[in-house]
């Protein structure tokens, strides 16, 4: 669905991707995680055109996205929900959800409103409240939500756990494997909470300072010494984060 | 707190010693200085009590303040219908006041001057206020307007309304002339070219004399007709207004006819921006003022989304210009300075950058006000001064700062949801 071959980009004269080779099958769960400033915001911004790609390519269903300005990239069926959320926080959560169909047909607004709100039942008890007042974890919902009424085949999510309780972070997560199963939405998932991140995934890549250094199945990299020394077992351990 | 007001005495005292202490007076040896530090004392009296006294208030309301500060960030909910009220109070009030017996000539004008500011406002609060594009030229759409309509009327002997469309499509022509290079600025650096940019207007008009007649301006542009039927005591081989109606001739006609030219005008442009609101590319105005970004990562066309709202607000300057130009029959370089520009974006700013009573409010205030001020004389501007700054501390994100939703579920719908389900799940 999504192949990336030896793409390189990066901010000015700054390249924060040497070349990174990825791919992503339909339906799947890929998650990517590394530290922070290892360039995985930066991975997904190229992929959706902003900063361009110096070097390499970007397919999607087989079409060359590599050029492409953003808007175009994303009427194509990539949704991305930024880092940081990023919802429109004078405008209510509607409008915000209005914001996120302006590529879609306008016939669908209400099956998709409907779909995503039963998604995230706590958004429609806030339809009419604006989007600032909302807390953290349901501004990260609204943020997937206003991502999926453009109707995407493929989602991004940049660090979705950002700055959430656990509890919510869970909630999230039993959210986006629902939105892969049920809606059969492809989902790229950047994490740096690595171990719900895994669990989650079918495949995952690791990256440390703009390349991959491992890839596997989820299962694969829960289990690598490598990967529990460095993203599991310094703060991130398994036992505090599946406490009550 | 009397020390902090001591120094704001003194503070207004040095401020006050060049600026009241000393007064330039005609006399018989030419002109002499006049000392009148008395009124250097009032000054730092005046501030040091005010001082004193804003410090007790905010002492004794400080519950208050803290209270307003917590809901900075309102849920939508009841503004809603009482702006509709005020609203519709305020169109029958414009509706109405040529008929009111107090109504004479003098006031009817300054209310259609008023009306002009209204609609300037509104216009640019679609670049400003909806799209958070910081221009600072606008008044350069305006001088496009006025002398587009003076140089098609002059040179072709079009009407008003025939030059209207004209006028409105060349300003905003002139918008996307301008909004081109400023494409990837904000803030700041925006403000500064478009800064830049209504001087340049200014400028060719200014010395441009075989098109503009440069600083002369142009004189005996066509007066606008009802109908075809023009507002002159006689005309030959026309009907006039008067003679069609069967009406004695009075000028007021022609200037009632003007004050309900600009409130239609006005209107338009008000009726304009609360439907775009709620089409696609007024939403879009109005998230690309909060995050660019993610509008992007939307699908927007963040160039198509600007230019639009850079066309389109400077279409209604314009309209406006064209309309400045038929009231008064003559127009130059001078109408159009930068103290336009900046009176219009404090009408939006201070209006609550987005809110359409908000403008209105802000309109009677600052160009209203000072208008009806005049027998103040010289200390108009320093009350017009003042009362900017009591305002802004007052209301510091504007008079009606919080925005209106352009869509909500009804109430009914929301009552059904259950409200409790999200405290019981917590
Ligand atoms: N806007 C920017 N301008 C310049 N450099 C940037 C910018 N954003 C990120 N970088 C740099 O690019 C690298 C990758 O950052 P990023 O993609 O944000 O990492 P991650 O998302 O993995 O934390 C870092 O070294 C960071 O300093
Ligand atoms: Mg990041």
């Amino acid at each position: 669905m999504l192949t990336i071959r030896d793409l390189h980009s990066g901010y000015g004269r700054i390249e924060a991707l040497h070349g990174v080779d990825l791919d992503i099958e339909a339906g799947e769960i890929v998650t990517l995680i590394g530290a922070n400033g290892a360039g995985k915001t930066t991975l997904l911004m190229t992929i959706c055109g902003k900063p361009r790609a110096t070097e390499g390519a970007i397919r999607f269903e087989g079409a060359d996205i590599t050029r492409l300005p953003t808007f175009q990239i994303v009427r194509r069926g990539i949704a991305h929900s930024p880092e940081g959320r990023r919802i429109f926080s004078r405008m209510t959560v509607l409008e915000n959800l209005q914001m996120g169909a302006v590529v879609a047909d306008p016939r669908h607004f209400p099956a998709d409103l409907e779909r995503v709100l039963a998604l995230f039942p706590r958004l429609e008890e806030r339809l009419n409240q604006r989007g600032g007042t909302l807390s953290g974890g349901e501004q990260q919902m609204l943020a997937i939500g206003r991502a999926l009424m453009s109707r995407p085949r493929l989602l991004l999510l940049d660090e979705p756990s950002l700055g959430l309780a656990p509890l919510v972070v869970g909630q999230i997560f039993k959210i986006v494997r629902e939105i892969n199963r049920e809606q059969q939405v492809t989902v790229f998932l950047v994490e740096q909470n690595a171990f719900h991140a895994l669990k989650l995934a079918h495949r995952a890549y690791v990256m440390v300072n703009g390349r991959i250094t491992l890839r596997g199945t989820g299962a694969e990299l829960l289990a690598n010494p490598a990967v529990r020394a460095a993203y599991l077992e310094g703060g991130h351990t398994p036992a505090a984060e599946t406490g009550p | 707190m009397l020390k902090d007001a001591l120094a704001a005495a003194v503070v207004a005292a040095l401020l006050a010693l060049p600026l009241l202490g000393f007064r330039l007076a005609d006399s018989q040896q030419g002109l002499s200085l006049d000392y009148r530090f008395a009124w250097v004392g009032y000054a730092a009296a005046a501030v040091f009590i005010g001082r004193l006294g804003m410090a007790f208030a905010a002492a004794a309301f400080s519950r208050v303040f803290q209270r307003k500060r917590q809901t900075l960030l309102p849920l939508a909910g009841r503004p809603s219908r009482n702006r509709k009220i005020v609203g519709w109070l305020l169109v029958a009030a414009a509706l109405l006041l040529p008929l009111a017996p107090f109504a004479d000539r003098n006031l009817i004008d300054k209310a259609t001057l008023l009306l002009i500011y209204v609609m300037l406002g509104w216009g640019l609060n679609i670049v400003v206020g909806l799209a958070g594009l910081l221009d600072l030229g606008y008044v350069a759409f305006y001088a496009v307007g006025a002398y587009s309509y003076a140089l098609l009327s002059q040179t072709f002997g079009l009407s008003f309304w025939l030059c209207l469309p004209f006028a409105g499509a060349l300003a905003a022509c002139f918008g996307i002339l301008l909004g081109f290079p400023v494409l990837r600025l904000r803030g700041d650096y925006l403000a500064i070219v478009t800064l830049g940019f209504g001087e340049i207007v200014r400028v060719v008009l200014l010395n441009w004399e075989s098109l503009t007649n440069g600083p002369n301006g142009i004189s005996g542009i066509q007066r606008p007709s009802f109908f075809g039927l023009p507002f002159l005591a006689a005309a030959p081989g026309r009907t006039t207004f008067h003679e069609f109606f069967g009406l004695p001739f009075s000028p007021g006609q022609r200037i009632i006819f003007l004050y309900y030219v600009i409130l239609v005008l006005a209107l338009a442009t008000n009726l304009f921006t609360l439907r775009i609101r709620r089409l696609p590319i007024g939403r879009a105005w109005e998230a690309l003022r909060e995050d660019e970004t993610a509008c992007r990562s939307l699908g927007i066309n963040p160039t198509r989304t600007k230019l639009s709202a850079f066309a389109l607000g400077a279409m209604f300057a314009g309209f406006a210009g064209s309309f400045f130009a038929t009231r008064q029959g003559f127009i130059s370089p001078e109408s159009f300075t930068f103290i336009e520009s900046a009176i219009i974006l404090a009408i939006v700013v201070l209006g609550g950058m987005g809110s359409q009573i908000g403008i209105v409010l802000a309109a009677i205030l600052l160009v209203g006000l000072p208008e009806w001020f005049r027998d103040l004389q010289q200390y108009r501007m320093l009350a017009f001064g003042g009362a900017m700054v009591l305002i802004m501390l007052w209301r510091p994100r504007g008079l009606l700062a919080s925005r209106e939703p352009t869509i909500r579920l009804a109430a009914d719908a929301l009552e059904a949801a259950p409200q409790t389900a999200g405290e019981a799940a917590r």
